[in-house]
């Protein structure tokens, strides 16, 4: 039976507990359920928000893409891939992911490779607002990210 | 062809899209890019370092060897930041 990936693009927040429930849900064959959450930071309290610019359109089929490779991998029952757009304040929801599979390893592992994935292949652009009323620069792509996915080939 | 443009790609070349008719000569990606930045200071500003820039082709990431024949959109943005 083919999974297919929940994937929302949205500038609202979002409700953890409901959208880790929802995976499992009328069934009782799922065994495993990870999430993970990205938040913003604020920086030693220099941040006052970021803001998050996306490419609409490409940004939903970006994750797809990245969702169906998961799928493809790992035995999961259910993946979900919210990921907003818009100013997000410290402490704010920035990103979830939602895996859901029979066993625990699956799920750890495909929900660590959507995060890899998502940081250094979904269309999205980080701008700081700092804390001083200054405009921030754009937040730099790390090395490290994109050495990250070495070790998922 | 439609080339939209992305966070200080978008801000440097001071839009965030247009529509422009290309050269014929004007093959890959690596072409448009080339191309792009002698179009004036901004794009100068924009495209300094062109091997820095991601491209998709009809909202799918590309390579800068790839050909733009046939492509509809054209997105142009830095190293993506999501996650």
């Amino acid at each position: 039976m083919a999974v297919e990936p929940v994937i929302r693009v949205q500038r609202e927040d979002f409700d953890i507990g409901a959208e880790i429930a929802a995976v499992s849900r009328g069934r009782t064959d799922v065994g495993a359920v990870v999430s993970f959450t990205g938040l913003c930071r604020d920086e030693g309290g220099a941040l006052a928000a970021l803001e998050l610019e996306h490419y609409p359109g490409m940004a939903e089929a970006e994750i797809a893409r990245i969702a169906r490779q998961a799928v493809d991998r790992w035995p999961l029952q259910a993946v979900t891939v919210i990921h907003r757009y818009g100013r997000i304040e410290p402490g704010a929801n920035i990103v979830l992911v939602v895996t859901a599979s029979p066993h625990r390893q699956a799920a750890f592992e495909a929900a660590s490779f959507l995060m890899d994935f998502l940081k250094s292949n979904a269309p999205f652009w980080k701008k700081e607002r700092r804390a001083d009323g200054s405009e921030g620069d754009w937040v730099e792509a790390k090395e490290s990210d994109l050495e990250a996915l070495g070790r998922w080939h | 062809m439609k080339l939209i443009y992305f966070a200080w790609v978008r801000e440097r070349i001071g839009r965030a899209e247009e529509e422009i008719d290309l050269p014929a000569d004007v093959r890959t990606v690596r072409d448009l890019l080339v191309w792009l930045k002698g179009r004036g200071p901004e794009y100068e500003a924009a495209l300094q370092y062109p091997e820095a820039i991601r491209v998709a082709i009809n909202q799918e990431h590309a390579g800068h060897k790839e050909s733009i024949a046939g492509a509809r959109e054209i997105g142009l943005f830095p190293p993506m930041t999501g996650g």
